[in-house]
């Protein structure tokens, strides 16, 4: 009981495998590619809050500008990704990754 | 930390952010899981806050509501055609991602509640930390915030130039 009502490290570190674990399960069973960047930011967001829990139980800053240089990165990673989605659109009628198995139109 | 008020509210928000990133993830229609995304979000804003880091909050509801989640909502908007297909996604893959999914959480749950003294020091983050972000910034991190926003205009003018539409060739 005591562990349950004291927050600690242990309960950022299980919700992040948690969210860490629903990411992967999108990205291995989707066929839809933005399910799939879905998927990616979830990941992206159980890395940063275990920099954040272990930068807080450290006393540290590492892991406070780390998480921030993340969010700079998945931004510009979704930018991107949707760019090559809707080209992927434009070619193939669909956003299938499962059905997109040529490399030249 | 053994505040009651502020256990509740964790449990809340640790919940909020747990169904709803399931939501995201079981859902077979796109647009709830984009929905829901919004919630998983602020879920782990809140979060953020409980590990004292409101700068990174602010930042995250920011860019990832503001930016990422419109950015999503707008390719699910443009790849699928509303008026003659349902915004269904299919699954492949069930059995093994399954067993992906409770084998990692069980093993990574093991390993994290069976391992201690991982903590070296006994002192936290206490109170507010923009100060501190802003002369880390400035001081240890100049070199990778100068190179993030190189890479920012780079990203600008990439996905500007991969998504723009294709004119008729009317150069002649």
């Amino acid at each position: 009981m005591e562990q349950l009502t004291t927050i600690g490290l242990n309960h950022y570190l299980t919700i992040s495998a948690i969210l860490l674990c629903l990411g992967l399960f999108a990205v291995m069973t989707r066929k839809n590619a933005i399910v799939i960047l879905m998927g990616v930011e979830l990941i992206l967001n159980a890395a940063n809050i275990n920099f954040l829990a272990f930068s807080k139980y450290n006393g540290g800053m590492e892991g406070v500008m780390i998480s921030l240089f993340v969010i700079v990165l998945a931004a510009a990673e979704a930018a991107i990704a949707l760019a090559i989605v809707i080209n992927i659109f434009k070619i193939f009628k669909s956003v299938d990754v499962s059905s997109i198995d040529s490399m030249k139109e | 930390m053994s505040n009651p008020t502020y256990t509740v509210i964790f449990y809340l928000f640790a919940a909020i952010t747990v169904f709803s990133a399931a939501f995201v993830v079981f859902s077979r229609n796109v647009i709830y899981s984009a929905f829901s995304l919004l919630f998983t979000f602020f879920g782990v804003a809140a979060l953020y806050v409980f590990l004292s880091a409101d700068f990174i909050a602010v930042t995250q509801v920011v860019v990832y509501v503001g930016g990422i989640l419109v950015l999503l909502l707008f390719g699910v908007m443009f790849t699928n055609s509303i008026m003659f297909t349902e915004l269904k996604t299919d699954v492949l893959h069930i059995v093994p991602g399954t067993l992906l999914l409770f084998g990692m959480i069980g093993a990574m749950l093991y390993t994290f509640y069976t391992t201690h003294g991982w903590m070296p020091s006994d002192v936290t983050l206490q109170g507010s930390i923009v100060e501190r972000i802003g002369f880390e910034t400035m001081s240890r991190y100049v070199l990778p915030f100068e190179m993030a926003s190189i890479l920012l205009l780079a990203a600008l003018i990439g996905a500007a130039f991969l998504a723009r539409f294709e004119k008729p060739d009317n150069n002649e």
